[in-house]
């Protein structure tokens, strides 16, 4: 599984668009986009080799790549399931019922929250307000917004990304088509 | 209905391409604004209009552009807060989805009158595929001469770029999110000074929620003073309302200011009474940050007056019994629903969103979800609800951010109004599991 940590062109070309977009010498600013691509594309989280990978990258030194990743919660520091089935569960999602579909994930994939499967599908991860507090209940994989879920829904979502069997990055939307 | 002016064409199919925007008027600011307003003229009618911030700290926006410092040869930079993470609200998200051209209307158009050669859309990073919408909206607007070198033929040039979060509550306030942008943890910097003299990379920055921004096009058009003779008092123009919980129509409403609470919840243009038929409990009627309130002092201010939705009315009885407009994010709960659990989502959330800087946050909302996750699980102590109000007390206005300021409300707001439930789960842990209608037992 495991690959030479390295962009290719197409993807170097990208990052020295998004580092364009900042005055001359706070190429700084790329870290946090940058390293949502890197997690993207080296197996959906960022190992210490990726993360000093993109430190050289923006000239930076590796703990101030370190610091962020540790900080933010959608940067994954250990490997992860292809699928991350992000659960809301803060007080809206909570009181239209999550903590049924957290139970009834676990329960499915026979795993807790916090767990992977062993085949390496799915992770089950409880978070804090995605701001689709209309669709509570709700869960995010991907860049995918999952609302108003049900347990019949839930199952259809989990068979469909088994039967995908893909890995499912918050960068992997295709914007043209949403016009 | 109400007057609208953010969601006026939000119906009409295509809305979210340049194209049709621009058939339904928009644009039109821009092109009025850059050809026959002085930017000083803009920052006028903006004040004229009374338009407050909308992110929930309600600032008055003209106000807060007139202190933007203007050093000869230093960039000036318009952020655009799109990291809407406030429990409760998502009417940031809808908007920018179905009717991205409107934000950008008002950067640019905001971006004139503040001298900005750039601005930018800080999102949360959850809002990836949002993210995607506004980029390719941007790029229409660089095709059709909006954006660029020279918009529209005139001496103004302007960019725009989107950048994602990565998952961080903290980065909504202002300071924080301008570390973020930088590439930094989301740590909020100590005030003085203030982003309007040194943001963005040291430079004068204004930063504003998204909703404000969108809602300049409408005030450059039609100006200031008939903006502000929409809504009530200073609580002028509409909100938008994000509304859920359990009500028959969750979704997100553009209310013009001062209906009443009351219709809000019951009428069938809005939220359309709670669900199932069930009885309202209780309210938190701008974000998980304000006080919850329960049903009777949502509905009626404690003089007896209907509690409409403004920024005055809401506050109305100061936190003792009323509570604040904020994000416009509008929690419904019924009777079935147990306070002190709900207090223990939040409680868990400031937890987890607390940037460690300041000791009596970083300690204090852990010590706090520590303890209501004991009294859910049946091991409450007693004297744990005059913990928890002790806590609360000491993390309050002891910290460098409003985080803990958010931290402590909820719960204040809980015990003040729900103690007997507290002392329920404490004194009688047996009947928890079995207890649905926790309010009609204690009461």
């Amino acid at each position: 599984m495991s690959k030479e940590i390295k962009f290719n062109e197409e993807t170097l070309t990208l990052i020295n668009k998004i580092i364009n977009r900042y005055p001359v010498g706070k190429q700084k600013s790329a870290l946090l986009p940058v390293l949502h691509i890197a997690q993207a594309e080296f197996d959906g989280w960022l190992s210490p080799e990726t993360m000093e990978y993109v430190a050289s990258l923006l000239n930076i030194k590796p703990i101030e790549v370190f610091e962020v990743a540790t900080f933010y919660s959608m940067y994954n520091l250990k490997p992860v399931g292809k699928c991350i089935l992000e659960v809301c569960r803060t007080s809206s999602c909570w009181s239209r019922g999550s903590e049924d579909i957290v139970q009834h994930l676990e329960k499915k994939l026979g795993i807790k929250a916090g767990e992977t499967t062993k085949d390496g599908m799915f992770t089950i991860k409880t978070v804090e307000c995605l701001g689709s507090c209309g669709g509570a209940p709700m869960l995010q994989c991907g860049a995918a917004f999952h609302e108003n879920l049900t347990i019949e829904k839930v199952n259809s979502i989990v068979e469909n990304y088994r039967y995908e069997g893909k890995r499912k990055s918050y960068t992997d939307l295709d914007y043209k088509n949403t016009l | 209905m109400g007057k609208k002016i953010l969601l006026e064409h939000i119906n009409v199919p295509g809305i979210n391409t340049l194209e049709v925007y621009r058939q339904n008027g928009g644009y039109a600011s821009v092109e009025k604004a850059l050809k026959t307003m002085a930017p000083d003229a803009i920052v006028e009618e903006v004040k004229k209009s009374g338009l407050r911030g909308r992110g929930g700290a309600g600032f008055p926006t003209g106000m807060k552009w007139s202190f933007l410092a203007k050093p000869e040869g230093v960039e000036r930079y318009l952020v655009v807060n799109a990291d809407e993470s406030e429990p409760g609200t998502f009417k940031d998200r809808y908007l920018m989805e179905k009717i991205p051209h409107i934000l950008l209307e008002g950067m640019i158009t905001s971006s004139f009158a503040l001298g900005a050669k750039t601005s930018c859309i800080y999102i949360r990073g959850e809002y990836f595929y949002v993210s995607r919408i506004l980029e390719a909206a941007i790029e229409e607007a660089y095709a059709a001469g909006l954006l660029g070198k020279n918009i529209l033929g005139t001496n103004f040039s302007h960019d725009i770029f989107v950048q994602v979060g990565a998952g961080a509550y903290i980065c909504g306030e202002e300071t924080a999110l301008l570390e973020s942008l930088e590439g930094k943890r989301g740590n909020p910097r100590i005030k003085p000074p203030f982003p309007a003299v040194a943001g963005l990379y040291g430079c004068p920055t204004v930063v504003n929620n998204v909703e404000t921004i969108a809602s300049v096009p409408y005030i450059v058009m039609n100006g200031g003073d008939d903006y502000a003779k929409i809504g009530i008092g200073r609580s002028t123009g509409t909100k938008l309302i994000s509304a859920s919980g359990h009500i028959n129509k969750p979704g997100v409403y553009e209310i013009e200011m001062g209906i009443t609470v009351e219709d809000f919840i019951y009428s069938e243009e809005y939220c359309g009474g709670i669900l199932n038929g069930k009885k309202l409990k209780a309210v938190v009627a701008g974000g998980s940050s304000v006080p919850i309130l329960p049903a009777d002092l949502i509905l009626k201010t404690e003089k007896g007056e209907p509690r409409l939705m403004s920024y005055e009315s809401l506050s109305d009885g100061g936190f003792a019994t009323g509570t604040m407009l904020g994000s416009g994010g509008f929690m419904v709960y019924d009777e079935t629903t147990s306070i002190v659990k709900n207090l223990y989502t939040f409680a868990r959330f400031y937890h987890h969103e607390s940037c460690g800087q300041c000791s009596p946050c970083r300690e204090g909302t852990g010590w706090m979800e520590k303890i209501l996750h004991r009294i859910v699980e049946g091991h409450g102590k007693h004297g744990d609800t005059d913990l928890l109000w002790d806590i609360q007390r000491k993390i309050e206005g002891n910290t460098i951010c409003p985080l803990g300021d958010a931290a402590a409300w909820p719960v204040a707001s809980a015990i003040r109004h729900f103690r007997a439930e507290f002392e329920e789960y404490i004194n009688h842990p047996e009947r928890i599991k079995e207890v649905k209608h926790l309010q009609e037992l204690v009461s």
